[in-house]
């Protein structure tokens, strides 16, 4: 109990995942649908060094290093895009954009 | 004993601001508490040692990506209530749970499998960052210079996109100046 290890970690991160899955599946504002992926990106992160800090392995931490670069990459781009589409619509609900539904 | 008080307490922390930020209605309060909820989320890379990716964790997102998100707040209508969408609670709760799961089953299992070992193993006597900087600039250098690539990519599209017509301030323009932009607009959408 008083012992952290690895299980803790990983259970930790998956309910973090869990809470990031249900934030993306019970929005409807891209914005708030993107805080959402934010979430699982962290959750990822923290299994990437918990397992690099346990295993004495740096992989892990390289690898966050990426998801961040990632998500700061993926932030910038669909931020602009949303931007572009609210000047366009007025809104950036997700039911506006079905204008492919016969 | 402190490292388990410490990881209880940011533990709970995190899981109470990002709860927070995906069920509240306000978009501002969303905003708030997954800043919260990145700087906790940084004190478990301290705990674990790995000072670097906190550092970085603490200055890239709540440092710039809130910045970016609360300046795309300003573009957007944030001050009215957020719509959810109506569905069953008990499917969404079961399928996120579910696959969560299975994320961590996918980490677990070559861990269970196989004795794995540290290919790159933690220098003796070397910081954190030192070690960080040798494993970077050695084996992931090419990996390394593909990201920054990307976020050059990354910067560029995010000029395109969002610096389109921000010459023309709507505040300032006249209510037949906006109808006429307004038209030409839809005319474009349009055809």
């Amino acid at each position: 109990m008083m012992e952290i290890g690895l299980n803790h970690y990983l259970v930790l991160s998956t309910i973090l995942f869990a809470i990031g899955l249900v934030g993306i599946m019970r929005r409807k504002n891209l914005l708030l649908l993107f805080f959402a992926t934010e979430i699982l990106l962290n959750a990822v992160n923290v299994g990437f060094a918990a397992i690099s800090h346990y295993y004495g392995d740096l992989t892990g931490q390289m690898f966050a290093f990426f998801v961040i670069a990632i998500a700061a990459s993926e932030l910038a781009v669909g931020l602009g895009l949303l931007i572009v589409w609210h000047k366009r619509h007025g809104t950036i609900d997700l039911d506006s954009m079905s204008s492919m539904r016969g | 004993m402190f490292e388990a008080i410490a990881f209880y307490l940011f533990a709970f922390l995190t899981i109470a601001m990002f709860f927070i930020t995906v069920t509240t209605s306000q978009a501002l309060y969303a905003l708030s508490a997954l800043a919260a909820g990145m700087i906790f989320i940084s004190a478990f890379f301290f705990i674990l040692g790995a000072d670097f990716l906190g550092a970085v964790q603490i200055i890239v997102y709540t440092g710039a990506v809130m910045a970016l998100y609360a300046f795309g707040m300003m573009f957007f209508d944030t001050t009215r209530e957020v719509k959810e969408k109506q569905g069953n609670k008990y499917i969404i709760v079961g399928l996120a749970t579910l696959a969560a799961v299975m994320v961590v089953v996918i980490f677990a299992a070559p861990i269970v499998s196989t004795n794995i070992t540290a290919s790159y193993p933690m220098l003796e006597g070397a910081g954190n960052t030192q070690e960080v900087g040798i494993v970077l600039f050695t084996k992931y250098l090419v990996p390394f210079e593909v990201a920054a690539i990307m976020l050059l990519v990354a910067m560029v599209a995010g000029i395109v996109l969002a610096g389109k017509k921000m010459d023309l301030s709507l505040t300032l323009m006249s209510a037949e100046e906006i109808k006429l932009m307004d038209e030409e607009i839809n005319k474009k959408v349009l055809s």
